[in-house]
């Protein structure tokens, strides 16, 4: 028989405003092997921890039911207490009567009802709790860092920096991501490409970083500190270690007409081509949808050319399989599509274009070297329309756009601004605007350089519709505060799309079962107090995959990704979780639900030999758990037909013991 | 906000459908509407006063009769509030109500002519008989 003690904690008013916390302390003293109740006003405190402690020892406790918050909040404390105390941290149960109780119910004696019922089913359980042991695992020393962007380099420079391996995986040809395309960087205005290419310099020679360019994650197994992962390395039909970078190939290469997707389709490349300048691994790669040898077997240019013959028709994808400790997820952000605004023109005028199209329009190496100048006609334009929040912030249950703010585009459009009429101070720039949101350092007074220094019209209103007509772009809008309709001949139209979560995002949660919102944005452990892991152990978060972020927020949460990160793969051992799944030999009949329903591969079967009546012996097929893959999700407990299955501190028994104690 | 405007609130949020809380205050309805300058009350001005009880001005609008119910501003709101349904619940507030008519049925056969829809003919006299 169990001797258990209860704790009622108050947690301030949080609990004891709806529960009559003295009512639930005595009501569960007449349980069951509870020897000892009482109540605190706050049972996570020092002095309240105190109280357990001694009572453990006072009235030789064998297990406690602590009633008060979440587990997710506090199981972790009250289970150190009890281990302090000498008590099996298995011993510990925690009845949630804060956020499944007194939150959400109104009147005292609805609350109290409840939390006496809650703190039965904990009782009930404890009686059939059993002390539990932890094994331990070893923690491969190396990470992984899925995406190449800003956010990726910083983490792998992080982590490597202090002295563990990294690999970084980068599904384009160059490693650089968003910031590699932008011309200047809010709210200091230095060029993207000067502070960027550095540090692709840096991960490219550091000495702990390998770069797996052209390359996706294709299968993930594992666990937290023991990840297997299989990278696929699309093959680039050029040999990256013969390669020198000397583009004699996109020189000579005779399909010119690809859209180069680098510059957004404004501009054309070769079928083998080098993204930009300063790509690292600056090698070249072919595309196989536009190559002609790679078609119909006809040219082969650039193999001729290539003084490094570095140049390999026959190259085929390639597969790595590569052990990780950790795994950081890094996969950034794309502008959403334009196709459904149509009020804005975007696919009837090539002068209407996105924010990022206007970074390569701007940039010295974009497709009009720099100069400003209309896409449809090259000419320099005179009066140029900024929209603001298009496919932001709109209803949930819209055709078109996504509900949430992205944050970044109020700052780059009053860059954009800026940097238009400080090139070219005679031209009219209007930005139409809902809110102006400028939170972060110098944020704001960036902004209204643009307005005070710099001229810029800001409007405050939505532009209604654009209309090309001729050579111009008519455009209606609203002055909310003038309460007038405005109509602008532009020449220019520049649309602040949305930003959304890279497409490969959602294929690659699978395969890391890490959670994600309904926008697709990866879930972080805890908003607030664990930004940077996911719910999923070993699997972090960096940059714009968890949500819109710009530069300065990346770099600092892809430092916090790599703490963590670098936490972990300083250990030599991981504590693993003992509530695992096990299997009663004598119950199972070998049937191979439970392993076709292990998300992690941990159960597999073995022939065994079993003593039968009358002395004879039977070779059976029976199921067994690796305790060290094993995560105790439950999946193989409810597959199981004949019950074999069973997870410890989970056990069947003891969840139908707490059903019973509710039910009763 | 008084009993009354309360009542004329609930009643057009309930004919229309339309919450006009949702309203983020962008304007882009009264950028996208075509009968703009035609209006002394735009589209964005229904939905905040809607929001706020002042719907008396509305009412007594001539704005009522100038929205094209051309549905542009509904289809561009990005927050679907829908002030076109909106602005239709007022002019039913308005045509419904009894009394405060700029004219008698008895004025009616003197403004028909061949164009007018034995529809809005029969509407007239219902309307006007009030």
């Amino acid at each position: 028989m169990q001797r258990i003690g209860v704790f009622v904690c108050w947690c301030g008013s949080n609990i004891a405003a709806t529960v009559d916390v003295e009512a639930v302390s005595e009501a569960l003293k007449l349980e069951p092997g509870v020897v000892f109740s009482t109540n605190y006003q706050y049972m996570c405190s020092q002095a309240g921890q105190n109280i357990i402690k001694d009572a453990i020892a006072e009235h030789k406790l064998t297990g406690i039911v602590v009633c008060s918050c979440s587990p997710r909040m506090h199981e972790a404390t009250f289970r150190k207490t009890a281990a302090a105390a000498g008590l099996n941290p298995y011993m510990v149960e925690i009845a949630n009567i804060r956020e499944q109780c007194s939150w959400v119910h109104k009147d005292v004696p609805t609350g109290t009802e409840k939390a006496i019922i809650l703190g039965k089913a904990a009782v009930a359980k404890v009686n059939l709790n059993a002390p539990l042991i932890p094994g331990e695992t070893p923690v491969t020393k190396r990470a992984l860092v899925i995406g190449g962007g800003i956010a990726g380099i910083q983490t792998a420079l992080d982590i490597a920096d202090a002295g563990f391996p990294v690999d970084i995986v980068e599904k384009k040809p160059t490693i650089g991501g968003k910031m590699s395309q932008l011309d200047k960087t809010f709210p200091t205005l230095d060029c993207a490409a000067c502070i960027l290419t550095p540090k692709m310099v840096d991960v490219a020679q550091h000495e702990n970083i390998r770069i797996f360019s052209y390359s996706e994650v294709e299968d993930v197994k594992g666990f937290v500190g023991n990840f297997d992962v299989t990278i696929k390395k699309h093959a680039r039909y050029v040999n990256e270690a013969a390669c020198t970078g000397c583009g004699a190939c996109t020189e000579k290469c005779p399909q010119k007409k690809v859209p180069n997707e680098f510059n957004l389709g404004m501009d054309n490349r070769r079928a083998i081509y080098i993204p930009f300048a300063q790509a690292v691994p600056k090698v070249a790669t072919i595309d196989p949808n536009y190559c002609n040898m790679l078609k119909n077997g006809k040219c082969g240019v650039c193999a001729k050319v290539c003084a490094a013959g570095a140049i390999d028709y026959t190259q085929k994808d390639e597969y790595i399989q590569e052990k990780y400790g950790a795994i950081v997820v890094a996969t950034g952000f794309n502008p959403i599509s334009m196709d459904k605004f149509d009020e804005f023109a975007y696919n009837q005028s090539k002068d209407v274009i996105t924010s990022l199209e206007f970074e390569r329009l701007t940039n010295a190496a974009g497709p009009t070297a720099g100069k400003l100048l209309r896409p449809s006609d090259g000419k320099h334009p005179h009066t140029i329309v900024f929209v603001q929040c298009v496919g932001s912030r709109c209803d949930a249950k819209a055709e078109k756009g996504k509900e949430y703010c992205s944050k970044i585009c109020c700052m780059y459009t009053a860059k954009h601004a800026m940097l238009v009429k400080d090139k070219y101070p005679d031209v009219d720039v209007y930005v139409f605007y809902i809110d102006v949101r400028t939170p972060g350092k110098n944020f704001d007074e960036f902004y209204r350089r643009a307005v005070e220094e710099y001229g810029v019209h800001y409007v405050k209103g939505m532009v209604g519709k654009v209309v090309p007509e001729g050579d111009v772009l008519k455009v209606q809008a609203s002055d909310l505060i003038a309460n007038k309709q405005l109509h602008i001949d532009a020449d220019l139209v520049v649309l602040a799309a949305a930003i959304e979560p890279d497409k490969s995002a959602r294929p690659l949660a699978t395969k890391l079962t890490a959670s994600m919102d309904t926008n697709d944005f990866f879930t972080e452990a805890h908003p607030k107090l664990r930004p940077v892991e996911s719910p999923t152990a070993g699997v972090f978060l960096s940059g714009a995959c968890q949500g819109p972020k710009d530069i300065p927020e990346t770099v600092s949460q892809a430092g916090a990704a790599a703490s963590k990160v670098i936490g972990l793969l300083a250990k030599d051992k991981l504590t693993g979780n003992p509530c695992i799944a096990h299997s009663d030999e004598m119950m199972c009949n070998g049937c191979s639900t439970c392993e076709r329903v292990c998300p992690y591969g941990a159960i597999t079967y073995m022939d065994k030999e079993f003593r039968m009546p009358d002395r004879t012996t039977a070779i059976r097929r029976v199921a067994s758990v690796n305790p060290a893959v094993c995560q105790g999700c439950g999946a193989c407990t409810v597959a199981c037909p004949s019950g074999a299955m069973n997870l410890r501190g989970f056990s069947t028994q003891q969840i139908m013991a707490e059903v019973d104690a509710i039910c009763k | 906000m008084s009993s009354n405007k309360k009542f004329l609130q609930e009643e057009l949020t309930r004919m229309s459908g339309v919450n006009p809380k949702k309203c983020m205050k962008c304007g882009k309805c009264s950028g996208t509407c075509p009968a703009y300058d035609e209006m002394e009350y735009h589209p964005h001005q229904f939905v905040s006063m809607v929001e706020s009880g002042d719907i008396e001005p509305l009412l007594n609008s001539k704005s009522l009769y100038r929205c094209l119910t051309c549905f542009a501003c509904v289809d561009r709101c990005p927050r679907g509030v829908e002030p076109a349904k909106l602005v239709e619940a007022v002019r039913l507030v308005a045509v419904r109500k009894q009394g405060a008519n700029h004219m008698t049925a008895n004025d009616v056969p003197a403004m028909l002519d061949d164009d007018i829809p034995q529809q809005a003919i029969v509407s007239a006299f219902r309307k006007y008989t009030k």
